[in-house]
Protein backbone atom coordinates (compact mmCIF):
# COMPACT_ATOMS: atom_id res chain seq x y z
CA UNK A 1 0.00 0.00 0.00
CA UNK A 2 2.73 2.49 0.93
CA UNK A 3 4.13 3.47 -2.67
CA UNK A 4 7.52 5.91 -2.37
CA UNK A 5 6.38 9.30 -2.54
CA UNK A 6 6.98 10.23 -6.68
CA UNK A 7 8.31 13.91 -5.53
CA UNK A 8 10.57 12.21 -2.47
CA UNK A 9 14.16 12.75 -2.87
CA UNK A 10 15.80 9.14 -2.64
CA UNK A 11 19.51 8.89 -3.48
CA UNK A 12 20.13 6.93 -6.79
CA UNK A 13 20.65 3.11 -6.38
CA UNK A 14 22.49 1.17 -8.34
CA UNK A 15 22.11 -2.27 -9.15
CA UNK A 16 24.70 -4.99 -10.17
CA UNK A 17 24.45 -8.73 -11.15
CA UNK A 18 25.85 -10.49 -8.21
CA UNK A 19 29.16 -12.40 -9.09
CA UNK A 20 28.88 -16.36 -10.38
CA UNK A 21 31.41 -17.08 -7.69
CA UNK A 22 30.82 -14.95 -4.41
CA UNK A 23 34.08 -15.12 -2.71
CA UNK A 24 36.32 -12.77 -4.58
CA UNK A 25 39.36 -14.80 -3.24
CA UNK A 26 38.01 -17.91 -4.79
CA UNK A 27 36.75 -15.97 -8.24
CA UNK A 28 40.46 -13.99 -8.58
CA UNK A 29 42.16 -17.30 -7.49
CA UNK A 30 40.68 -19.32 -10.06
CA UNK A 31 41.36 -16.89 -12.97
CA UNK A 32 45.09 -17.06 -11.43
CA UNK A 33 45.23 -21.23 -11.99
CA UNK A 34 43.69 -20.86 -15.24
CA UNK A 35 46.76 -18.26 -16.22
CA UNK A 36 49.45 -19.87 -14.47
CA UNK A 37 48.24 -23.48 -15.95
CA UNK A 38 48.34 -22.20 -19.34
CA UNK A 39 51.48 -20.39 -19.26
CA UNK A 40 53.07 -23.85 -17.67
CA UNK A 41 51.48 -25.92 -20.56
CA UNK A 42 52.40 -24.21 -23.38
CA UNK A 43 56.36 -23.83 -21.95
CA UNK A 44 56.52 -27.65 -21.22
CA UNK A 45 54.90 -29.42 -24.09
CA UNK A 46 57.22 -30.26 -26.69
CA UNK A 47 55.58 -28.48 -29.68
CA UNK A 48 58.54 -28.64 -32.86
CA UNK A 49 57.68 -26.06 -34.66
CA UNK A 50 60.44 -27.29 -36.93
CA UNK A 51 58.88 -30.77 -37.38
CA UNK A 52 55.26 -28.87 -38.15
CA UNK A 53 56.56 -26.26 -40.86
CA UNK A 54 57.92 -29.50 -42.49
CA UNK A 55 54.64 -30.98 -42.27
CA UNK A 56 52.41 -28.08 -43.69
CA UNK A 57 53.94 -28.32 -47.29
CA UNK A 58 53.06 -32.72 -46.70
CA UNK A 59 49.71 -31.81 -45.62
CA UNK A 60 49.32 -29.49 -49.06
CA UNK A 61 50.30 -32.27 -50.79
CA UNK A 62 47.89 -34.64 -49.70
CA UNK A 63 45.31 -32.38 -49.87
CA UNK A 64 46.20 -31.61 -52.95
CA UNK A 65 45.79 -34.79 -54.29
CA UNK A 66 42.65 -35.42 -52.90
CA UNK A 67 41.57 -32.76 -55.61
CA UNK A 68 39.45 -33.54 -57.94
CA UNK A 69 37.73 -36.66 -55.54
CA UNK A 70 37.68 -39.52 -57.52
CA UNK A 71 34.62 -41.60 -57.25
CA UNK A 72 36.31 -43.82 -59.99
CA UNK A 73 36.06 -47.09 -57.90
CA UNK A 74 32.48 -46.68 -56.90
CA UNK A 75 32.38 -50.64 -56.15
CA UNK A 76 34.48 -50.54 -53.44
CA UNK A 77 32.51 -46.99 -51.98
CA UNK A 78 29.41 -49.00 -51.98
CA UNK A 79 30.62 -52.63 -50.60
CA UNK A 80 32.06 -50.39 -47.52
CA UNK A 81 28.90 -47.94 -46.87
CA UNK A 82 26.79 -51.37 -47.61
CA UNK A 83 28.45 -53.00 -45.05
CA UNK A 84 28.70 -49.83 -42.34
CA UNK A 85 24.69 -49.42 -42.59
CA UNK A 86 24.34 -52.69 -42.10
CA UNK A 87 27.08 -53.22 -39.14
CA UNK A 88 24.77 -49.94 -37.88
CA UNK A 89 21.30 -50.84 -38.42
CA UNK A 90 21.92 -54.51 -36.85
CA UNK A 91 24.14 -52.84 -33.62
CA UNK A 92 21.20 -50.38 -33.07
CA UNK A 93 18.48 -53.37 -33.06
CA UNK A 94 20.85 -54.99 -30.71
CA UNK A 95 21.90 -52.49 -28.70
CA UNK A 96 18.57 -50.83 -28.47
CA UNK A 97 16.79 -54.14 -27.18
CA UNK A 98 19.39 -54.96 -24.95
CA UNK A 99 19.47 -51.27 -23.59
CA UNK A 100 15.29 -51.86 -22.00
CA UNK A 101 16.29 -54.46 -19.55
CA UNK A 102 19.58 -53.08 -18.50
CA UNK A 103 17.82 -49.60 -18.43
CA UNK A 104 15.15 -51.15 -15.89
CA UNK A 105 17.80 -52.34 -13.65
CA UNK A 106 19.85 -49.60 -13.59
CA UNK A 107 16.64 -47.34 -12.54
CA UNK A 108 16.47 -46.64 -8.67
CA UNK A 109 12.39 -46.52 -8.31
CA UNK A 110 11.65 -50.05 -9.92
CA UNK A 111 15.46 -52.36 -9.24
CA UNK A 112 16.19 -53.78 -5.63
CA UNK A 113 19.65 -52.66 -4.80
CA UNK A 114 21.61 -55.26 -5.97
CA UNK A 115 20.73 -55.63 -9.19
CA UNK A 116 20.54 -51.50 -9.64
CA UNK A 117 24.04 -51.34 -8.95
CA UNK A 118 24.31 -54.75 -11.26
CA UNK A 119 22.56 -52.47 -13.98
CA UNK A 120 24.93 -49.24 -12.94
CA UNK A 121 27.89 -50.83 -13.59
CA UNK A 122 26.86 -52.47 -17.00
CA UNK A 123 26.00 -49.23 -18.09
CA UNK A 124 29.09 -47.33 -16.84
CA UNK A 125 31.89 -49.88 -17.93
CA UNK A 126 29.84 -49.88 -21.80
CA UNK A 127 30.28 -46.59 -21.51
CA UNK A 128 33.35 -45.52 -20.14
CA UNK A 129 35.84 -46.26 -23.42
CA UNK A 130 35.20 -44.64 -26.15
CA UNK A 131 34.11 -46.62 -29.04
CA UNK A 132 37.35 -46.88 -30.95
CA UNK A 133 38.86 -48.55 -27.88
CA UNK A 134 36.21 -50.68 -27.46
CA UNK A 135 36.99 -51.41 -31.14
CA UNK A 136 40.60 -52.69 -30.95
CA UNK A 137 39.81 -54.84 -28.19
CA UNK A 138 36.80 -57.07 -30.02
CA UNK A 139 39.02 -56.97 -33.27
CA UNK A 140 41.64 -58.65 -30.88
CA UNK A 141 38.80 -60.73 -29.54
CA UNK A 142 37.28 -62.01 -32.21
CA UNK A 143 39.21 -60.52 -35.71
CA UNK A 144 38.84 -58.51 -38.56
CA UNK A 145 36.21 -57.68 -39.83
CA UNK A 146 31.97 -56.76 -39.42
CA UNK A 147 31.79 -58.67 -36.63
CA UNK A 148 33.57 -56.89 -34.37
CA UNK A 149 32.32 -53.43 -35.42
CA UNK A 150 28.34 -54.85 -34.43
CA UNK A 151 29.77 -55.93 -31.05
CA UNK A 152 31.22 -52.61 -30.68
CA UNK A 153 28.08 -50.38 -31.81
CA UNK A 154 25.84 -52.63 -29.51
CA UNK A 155 27.96 -52.48 -26.09
CA UNK A 156 28.16 -48.33 -27.00
CA UNK A 157 24.15 -48.16 -27.32
CA UNK A 158 23.40 -50.28 -24.59
CA UNK A 159 25.63 -47.93 -22.51
CA UNK A 160 24.34 -44.50 -24.07
CA UNK A 161 20.27 -45.69 -24.49
CA UNK A 162 20.57 -47.13 -21.45
CA UNK A 163 21.65 -44.75 -19.50
CA UNK A 164 19.00 -42.24 -20.61
CA UNK A 165 16.44 -44.96 -20.45
CA UNK A 166 16.95 -45.58 -16.75
CA UNK A 167 17.09 -41.82 -16.28
CA UNK A 168 13.85 -41.39 -18.00
CA UNK A 169 12.23 -44.64 -16.23
CA UNK A 170 13.46 -42.66 -12.94
CA UNK A 171 10.90 -39.79 -13.89
CA UNK A 172 7.61 -41.47 -14.64
CA UNK A 173 4.71 -40.84 -13.14
CA UNK A 174 4.71 -43.44 -10.04
CA UNK A 175 1.08 -43.00 -9.58
CA UNK A 176 0.19 -45.50 -12.96
CA UNK A 177 2.34 -47.84 -10.97
CA UNK A 178 0.62 -47.55 -7.83
CA UNK A 179 -2.59 -48.26 -9.94
CA UNK A 180 -1.16 -51.20 -11.13
CA UNK A 181 0.27 -52.92 -7.58
CA UNK A 182 -3.21 -51.80 -6.72
CA UNK A 183 -4.45 -54.26 -9.02
CA UNK A 184 -2.98 -57.11 -7.74
CA UNK A 185 -0.41 -57.28 -10.91
CA UNK A 186 2.98 -58.82 -10.91
CA UNK A 187 6.54 -57.02 -11.06
CA UNK A 188 5.97 -57.62 -14.74
CA UNK A 189 3.22 -56.95 -16.20
CA UNK A 190 3.22 -53.51 -13.77
CA UNK A 191 6.09 -53.15 -15.87
CA UNK A 192 4.77 -53.35 -19.14
CA UNK A 193 1.23 -51.42 -18.09
CA UNK A 194 2.62 -48.61 -15.99
CA UNK A 195 6.35 -48.48 -16.98
CA UNK A 196 6.97 -49.14 -20.78
CA UNK A 197 3.69 -46.85 -22.39
CA UNK A 198 6.17 -43.77 -20.62
CA UNK A 199 8.98 -44.19 -21.68
CA UNK A 200 8.54 -45.11 -25.53
CA UNK A 201 8.07 -42.08 -27.08
CA UNK A 202 11.50 -41.20 -25.85
CA UNK A 203 12.69 -44.85 -26.44
CA UNK A 204 11.55 -43.99 -29.64
CA UNK A 205 13.23 -41.21 -30.23
CA UNK A 206 16.96 -42.59 -28.81
CA UNK A 207 16.78 -45.38 -31.47
CA UNK A 208 16.48 -43.47 -34.53
CA UNK A 209 19.02 -41.05 -32.63
CA UNK A 210 21.29 -44.24 -31.78
CA UNK A 211 20.96 -45.36 -35.40
CA UNK A 212 22.45 -41.89 -36.76
CA UNK A 213 25.41 -42.33 -34.09
CA UNK A 214 26.14 -45.69 -34.56
CA UNK A 215 26.48 -45.22 -38.89
CA UNK A 216 29.09 -42.52 -37.94
CA UNK A 217 31.01 -44.77 -35.21
CA UNK A 218 30.61 -47.19 -37.95
CA UNK A 219 32.79 -45.19 -39.95
CA UNK A 220 35.54 -44.96 -37.30
CA UNK A 221 35.54 -48.23 -35.70
CA UNK A 222 36.28 -49.80 -39.77
CA UNK A 223 39.46 -47.55 -39.38
CA UNK A 224 40.81 -49.56 -36.44
CA UNK A 225 40.05 -53.09 -38.40
CA UNK A 226 35.76 -53.49 -37.64
CA UNK A 227 34.64 -53.64 -40.96
CA UNK A 228 32.78 -50.86 -42.73
CA UNK A 229 33.65 -48.04 -44.71
CA UNK A 230 36.27 -47.18 -42.23
CA UNK A 231 38.50 -49.72 -43.34
CA UNK A 232 38.07 -48.77 -47.25
CA UNK A 233 38.66 -45.12 -46.02
CA UNK A 234 42.19 -46.31 -44.08
CA UNK A 235 42.98 -48.70 -47.01
CA UNK A 236 42.86 -45.95 -49.59
CA UNK A 237 45.26 -43.58 -47.18
CA UNK A 238 47.54 -46.76 -46.84
CA UNK A 239 47.99 -46.77 -50.65
CA UNK A 240 47.86 -42.64 -51.23
CA UNK A 241 44.85 -43.04 -53.20
CA UNK A 242 43.99 -39.58 -51.45
CA UNK A 243 41.54 -38.48 -54.39
CA UNK A 244 39.64 -41.68 -53.58
CA UNK A 245 40.06 -41.04 -49.76
CA UNK A 246 38.79 -37.92 -50.33
CA UNK A 247 35.57 -39.16 -52.58
CA UNK A 248 34.53 -41.51 -49.54
CA UNK A 249 34.57 -38.78 -46.88
CA UNK A 250 32.49 -36.63 -48.85
CA UNK A 251 30.28 -39.33 -48.76
CA UNK A 252 30.33 -39.95 -45.45
CA UNK A 253 29.35 -36.47 -44.78
CA UNK A 254 26.19 -36.39 -47.62
CA UNK A 255 25.21 -39.48 -46.16
CA UNK A 256 25.61 -38.47 -42.06
CA UNK A 257 23.93 -35.11 -43.20
CA UNK A 258 21.41 -37.47 -45.19
CA UNK A 259 20.88 -39.79 -41.82
CA UNK A 260 20.58 -36.92 -39.57
CA UNK A 261 18.14 -35.18 -41.67
CA UNK A 262 15.49 -38.05 -41.35
CA UNK A 263 16.12 -39.45 -37.57
CA UNK A 264 15.32 -35.46 -36.72
CA UNK A 265 12.47 -35.37 -38.75
CA UNK A 266 11.27 -38.55 -37.38
CA UNK A 267 12.07 -37.26 -33.68
CA UNK A 268 10.04 -34.17 -34.53
CA UNK A 269 7.09 -36.48 -35.43
CA UNK A 270 6.66 -38.91 -32.59
CA UNK A 271 7.85 -37.01 -29.61
CA UNK B 1 -16.12 -57.16 6.34
CA UNK B 2 -13.35 -54.45 7.09
CA UNK B 3 -11.69 -54.34 10.24
CA UNK B 4 -9.25 -51.88 11.35
CA UNK B 5 -7.59 -52.65 14.63
CA UNK B 6 -4.72 -50.27 16.29
CA UNK B 7 -3.51 -49.23 13.42
CA UNK B 8 -0.33 -47.12 13.57
CA UNK B 9 2.06 -45.78 10.81
CA UNK B 10 5.23 -43.96 11.49
CA UNK B 11 7.40 -42.68 8.71
CA UNK B 12 11.20 -43.15 9.84
CA UNK B 13 11.13 -41.87 12.81
CA UNK B 14 8.71 -38.53 12.99
CA UNK B 15 5.58 -38.81 14.91
CA UNK B 16 3.44 -41.60 13.84
CA UNK B 17 1.04 -40.11 11.26
CA UNK B 18 -1.77 -43.15 12.36
CA UNK B 19 -1.86 -43.20 16.17
CA UNK B 20 -3.85 -46.81 16.93
CA UNK B 21 -6.69 -46.41 14.45
CA UNK B 22 -9.81 -48.53 15.22
CA UNK B 23 -12.56 -48.85 12.27
CA UNK B 24 -15.02 -51.49 11.13
CA UNK B 25 -17.33 -51.12 7.62
CA UNK B 26 -19.53 -53.47 7.40
CA UNK B 27 -21.96 -54.53 4.65
CA UNK B 28 -22.45 -51.90 1.34
CA UNK B 29 -22.08 -48.94 3.32
CA UNK B 30 -20.43 -45.66 2.01
CA UNK B 31 -17.69 -44.32 4.76
CA UNK B 32 -16.42 -40.70 4.26
CA UNK B 33 -13.59 -40.09 5.82
CA UNK B 34 -12.61 -36.40 6.72
CA UNK B 35 -9.70 -34.65 7.86
CA UNK B 36 -7.44 -31.52 7.00
CA UNK B 37 -4.57 -32.47 4.88
CA UNK B 38 -1.61 -34.35 6.73
CA UNK B 39 -4.58 -35.54 9.09
CA UNK B 40 -4.04 -39.29 7.91
CA UNK B 41 -6.48 -40.28 5.42
CA UNK B 42 -5.04 -41.32 2.72
CA UNK B 43 -2.15 -42.93 4.72
CA UNK B 44 -5.21 -44.71 6.32
CA UNK B 45 -6.78 -45.95 2.89
CA UNK B 46 -3.03 -46.72 1.73
CA UNK B 47 -2.44 -49.04 4.99
CA UNK B 48 -5.36 -50.98 3.42
CA UNK B 49 -4.35 -52.11 0.22
CA UNK B 50 -0.38 -52.16 1.44
CA UNK B 51 0.79 -49.57 -0.96
CA UNK B 52 1.93 -48.04 2.69
CA UNK B 53 3.43 -50.48 5.08
CA UNK B 54 2.27 -50.35 8.26
CA UNK B 55 4.46 -49.81 11.33
CA UNK B 56 1.76 -52.15 13.52
CA UNK B 57 -1.72 -53.72 14.10
CA UNK B 58 -4.36 -55.32 12.12
CA UNK B 59 -6.41 -54.75 9.21
CA UNK B 60 -8.76 -57.55 8.16
CA UNK B 61 -10.85 -57.86 4.96
CA UNK B 62 -13.70 -60.96 5.07
CA UNK B 63 -11.09 -62.07 8.57
CA UNK B 64 -8.27 -62.21 6.19
CA UNK B 65 -5.30 -60.49 7.57
CA UNK B 66 -3.70 -58.38 5.03
CA UNK B 67 -1.03 -56.61 7.38
CA UNK B 68 1.42 -59.66 6.93
CA UNK B 69 0.99 -60.92 3.20
CA UNK B 70 3.54 -60.76 1.57
CA UNK B 71 4.53 -61.41 -2.67
CA UNK B 72 2.33 -63.24 -4.54
CA UNK B 73 -0.16 -63.49 -1.10
CA UNK B 74 -0.44 -59.99 -0.86
CA UNK B 75 -1.16 -59.37 -4.93
CA UNK B 76 -3.90 -62.16 -4.68
CA UNK B 77 -5.20 -59.68 -1.72
CA UNK B 78 -4.81 -56.66 -3.61
CA UNK B 79 -6.93 -57.94 -6.44
CA UNK B 80 -10.48 -58.22 -3.90
CA UNK B 81 -9.27 -54.50 -3.11
CA UNK B 82 -10.09 -52.02 -5.79
CA UNK B 83 -8.78 -48.57 -5.50
CA UNK B 84 -9.82 -44.67 -7.01
CA UNK B 85 -7.30 -42.04 -7.02
CA UNK B 86 -7.29 -38.44 -6.56
CA UNK B 87 -5.27 -38.07 -10.58
CA UNK B 88 -6.82 -41.28 -11.82
CA UNK B 89 -3.61 -42.77 -12.69
CA UNK B 90 -4.98 -43.97 -15.61
CA UNK B 91 -2.22 -44.98 -18.12
CA UNK B 92 -2.54 -42.39 -20.51
CA UNK B 93 -1.29 -43.74 -23.85
CA UNK B 94 -3.07 -46.89 -23.75
CA UNK B 95 -6.61 -47.01 -25.00
CA UNK B 96 -9.91 -47.19 -22.82
CA UNK B 97 -10.45 -50.73 -22.93
CA UNK B 98 -7.03 -51.43 -22.13
CA UNK B 99 -7.53 -49.45 -18.86
CA UNK B 100 -9.91 -50.81 -18.00
CA UNK B 101 -8.76 -54.72 -18.74
CA UNK B 102 -5.59 -53.30 -16.70
CA UNK B 103 -8.29 -54.21 -13.18
CA UNK B 104 -7.57 -57.76 -14.12
CA UNK B 105 -3.61 -57.82 -14.12
CA UNK B 106 -3.70 -59.68 -11.06
CA UNK B 107 -6.06 -62.60 -12.63
CA UNK B 108 -4.54 -63.07 -16.32
CA UNK B 109 -1.12 -64.47 -17.29
CA UNK B 110 1.49 -62.57 -18.35
CA UNK B 111 1.52 -63.49 -21.83
CA UNK B 112 -2.42 -62.53 -21.83
CA UNK B 113 -1.60 -59.03 -20.17
CA UNK B 114 0.66 -58.44 -22.97
CA UNK B 115 -0.79 -59.85 -25.79
CA UNK B 116 -4.14 -57.91 -24.32
CA UNK B 117 -5.65 -61.81 -25.05
CA UNK B 118 -7.61 -61.63 -22.04
CA UNK B 119 -10.68 -63.87 -21.99
CA UNK B 120 -13.47 -63.39 -22.96
CA UNK B 121 -15.87 -63.09 -20.15
CA UNK B 122 -13.33 -60.05 -18.69
CA UNK B 123 -14.51 -58.36 -22.33
CA UNK B 124 -17.83 -58.77 -21.16
CA UNK B 125 -17.73 -57.28 -18.19
CA UNK B 126 -15.72 -54.62 -19.39
CA UNK B 127 -18.26 -53.48 -21.64
CA UNK B 128 -20.98 -54.02 -19.54
CA UNK B 129 -19.65 -52.03 -16.96
CA UNK B 130 -17.91 -49.34 -19.53
CA UNK B 131 -22.01 -48.92 -20.45
CA UNK B 132 -22.82 -48.51 -17.16
CA UNK B 133 -21.04 -45.51 -16.55
CA UNK B 134 -21.35 -44.44 -19.77
CA UNK B 135 -17.90 -44.61 -21.08
CA UNK B 136 -18.35 -47.70 -23.26
CA UNK B 137 -18.29 -45.46 -26.92
CA UNK B 138 -15.09 -44.55 -25.96
CA UNK B 139 -13.07 -47.95 -25.68
CA UNK B 140 -10.81 -47.65 -28.49
CA UNK B 141 -9.85 -44.29 -27.56
CA UNK B 142 -6.59 -42.70 -25.86
CA UNK B 143 -7.08 -42.55 -22.16
CA UNK B 144 -5.11 -38.86 -22.20
CA UNK B 145 -7.87 -38.03 -24.67
CA UNK B 146 -10.99 -37.68 -22.10
CA UNK B 147 -11.77 -35.45 -19.34
CA UNK B 148 -11.42 -35.56 -15.93
CA UNK B 149 -14.95 -36.76 -15.22
CA UNK B 150 -15.35 -39.41 -18.42
CA UNK B 151 -11.38 -40.39 -16.42
CA UNK B 152 -12.23 -40.96 -12.88
CA UNK B 153 -14.98 -43.33 -14.60
CA UNK B 154 -12.62 -45.60 -16.11
CA UNK B 155 -10.69 -45.04 -13.46
CA UNK B 156 -13.95 -46.48 -11.35
CA UNK B 157 -14.53 -49.33 -14.11
CA UNK B 158 -10.84 -50.51 -13.74
CA UNK B 159 -11.28 -50.99 -9.82
CA UNK B 160 -14.54 -52.59 -10.41
CA UNK B 161 -12.77 -54.93 -12.72
CA UNK B 162 -11.01 -56.56 -9.87
CA UNK B 163 -14.53 -57.57 -8.87
CA UNK B 164 -13.61 -56.14 -5.55
CA UNK B 165 -14.94 -56.97 -2.19
CA UNK B 166 -13.90 -53.05 -0.57
CA UNK B 167 -13.75 -50.19 -2.85
CA UNK B 168 -10.83 -47.77 -1.51
CA UNK B 169 -11.72 -43.75 -3.27
CA UNK B 170 -8.51 -41.44 -2.33
CA UNK B 171 -9.83 -38.11 -2.83
CA UNK B 172 -12.20 -39.45 -6.36
CA UNK B 173 -13.11 -36.02 -6.84
CA UNK B 174 -10.60 -33.43 -5.77
CA UNK B 175 -9.07 -32.87 -9.30
CA UNK B 176 -12.47 -32.64 -10.75
CA UNK B 177 -15.06 -29.31 -10.93
CA UNK B 178 -18.28 -29.42 -8.69
CA UNK B 179 -20.40 -30.32 -11.00
CA UNK B 180 -18.70 -33.84 -12.13
CA UNK B 181 -17.12 -34.45 -8.74
CA UNK B 182 -21.24 -34.65 -7.60
CA UNK B 183 -21.43 -37.05 -10.59
CA UNK B 184 -18.61 -39.11 -9.28
CA UNK B 185 -20.14 -39.27 -5.99
CA UNK B 186 -23.46 -40.36 -6.93
CA UNK B 187 -22.06 -43.49 -8.64
CA UNK B 188 -20.02 -44.77 -6.19
CA UNK B 189 -22.96 -44.41 -4.00
CA UNK B 190 -25.22 -46.31 -6.55
CA UNK B 191 -22.78 -48.31 -7.02
CA UNK B 192 -22.11 -49.45 -3.63
CA UNK B 193 -25.52 -50.64 -3.06
CA UNK B 194 -25.81 -52.11 -6.79
CA UNK B 195 -23.13 -54.07 -6.24
CA UNK B 196 -23.14 -54.52 -2.42
CA UNK B 197 -19.39 -53.32 -1.93
CA UNK B 198 -18.27 -51.20 1.18
CA UNK B 199 -16.59 -48.15 -0.47
CA UNK B 200 -14.26 -45.60 1.65
CA UNK B 201 -13.76 -42.20 0.47
CA UNK B 202 -11.46 -39.78 1.55
CA UNK B 203 -12.87 -36.31 1.09
CA UNK B 204 -12.16 -33.00 1.63
CA UNK B 205 -16.16 -31.57 0.68
CA UNK B 206 -17.70 -31.73 4.08
CA UNK B 207 -21.18 -31.18 2.12
CA UNK B 208 -20.27 -33.83 -0.75
CA UNK B 209 -19.60 -36.32 2.27
CA UNK B 210 -23.16 -35.59 4.43
CA UNK B 211 -24.99 -36.10 1.07
CA UNK B 212 -23.68 -38.91 -0.29
CA UNK B 213 -22.60 -40.91 2.37
CA UNK B 214 -23.69 -42.53 5.37
CA UNK B 215 -21.18 -42.78 7.51
CA UNK B 216 -18.93 -40.04 8.56
CA UNK B 217 -15.33 -40.87 10.26
CA UNK B 218 -13.67 -37.55 10.92
CA UNK B 219 -9.35 -38.03 11.27
CA UNK B 220 -7.38 -35.57 13.07
CA UNK B 221 -3.34 -35.96 13.80
CA UNK B 222 -4.13 -39.88 13.23
CA UNK B 223 -6.72 -40.71 15.40
CA UNK B 224 -9.90 -41.12 15.06
CA UNK B 225 -12.36 -38.07 16.73
CA UNK B 226 -15.52 -38.77 14.66
CA UNK B 227 -17.44 -41.44 13.98
CA UNK B 228 -21.34 -41.28 13.09
CA UNK B 229 -23.85 -40.35 10.66
CA UNK B 230 -24.12 -37.28 8.26
CA UNK B 231 -27.15 -35.82 10.33
CA UNK B 232 -24.81 -36.11 13.87
CA UNK B 233 -22.09 -34.17 12.11
CA UNK B 234 -22.73 -30.81 13.21
CA UNK B 235 -20.78 -27.88 13.55
CA UNK B 236 -18.51 -28.90 16.93
CA UNK B 237 -17.34 -31.87 14.59
CA UNK B 238 -16.57 -29.69 11.74
CA UNK B 239 -14.49 -27.68 14.11
CA UNK B 240 -13.11 -30.39 16.25
CA UNK B 241 -11.67 -32.21 13.36
CA UNK B 242 -10.60 -28.53 11.52
CA UNK B 243 -10.21 -25.87 14.21
CA UNK B 244 -7.50 -24.10 14.79
CA UNK B 245 -6.06 -25.44 11.23
CA UNK B 246 -5.70 -21.88 8.69
CA UNK B 247 -7.80 -20.97 6.73
CA UNK B 248 -10.24 -24.52 6.90
CA UNK B 249 -13.26 -22.65 5.36
CA UNK B 250 -12.12 -23.29 1.54
CA UNK B 251 -12.53 -27.36 2.45
CA UNK B 252 -15.42 -26.91 4.21
CA UNK B 253 -17.76 -24.99 2.44
CA UNK B 254 -18.94 -26.42 -0.98
CA UNK B 255 -16.92 -23.17 -2.86
CA UNK B 256 -15.58 -24.54 -6.27
CA UNK B 257 -12.11 -24.37 -4.77
CA UNK B 258 -10.88 -26.63 -7.56
CA UNK B 259 -12.80 -25.31 -10.62
CA UNK B 260 -9.43 -24.16 -12.00
CA UNK B 261 -7.45 -27.65 -11.44
CA UNK B 262 -10.35 -29.56 -12.72
CA UNK B 263 -11.10 -27.36 -16.07
CA UNK B 264 -7.12 -27.43 -16.99
CA UNK B 265 -7.26 -31.48 -16.67
CA UNK B 266 -10.23 -31.18 -19.23
CA UNK B 267 -8.34 -29.56 -21.74
CA UNK B 268 -4.91 -31.60 -21.17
Amino acid sequence: MTRPDAGAVTPSRTWRKPPFIANPWLRYGLWLVVVVYLIWALGTLPFNWERISEGLPRAARIFGGGFPPSFERGGLLLTGFKESFQIAILATLLGVALSIPFAVMAARNVAPLPVYLFGRAVIIVSRSFHPVIVAILFVAAVGFGPLAGILTLTLYSIGFVGKLLAEEIEEIDWGQVEAMRATGAGYMATLFYAVFPQILPRQVGLSMYQLDSNLRASAVVGIVGAGGIGGTLMNAFGRYDYDFAFAILLTIIAVILVSEGISGWVRKKIW
Amino acid sequence: MLEISNLVKRYGHDEAVLKGLDLTVEGNSVVAIVGASGAGKSTMLRCINRLVEPTSGSIKLNGNELVKLRGAALRRARRKIGMVFQGFNLIDRLTVMENVLAGRLGYVSLYQAISRRYPQADIERAFHLMERVGIAHYANKRADELSGGERQRVGVVRALMQEPEVLLADEPTASLDPRTSEQIMILLQSLASELELPVLINIHNVAQAKTYTERIVGLRHGKMIFDGAPADFNKEALDAIYGGIEAPDDEITEAPTRVGEGVSHDQA
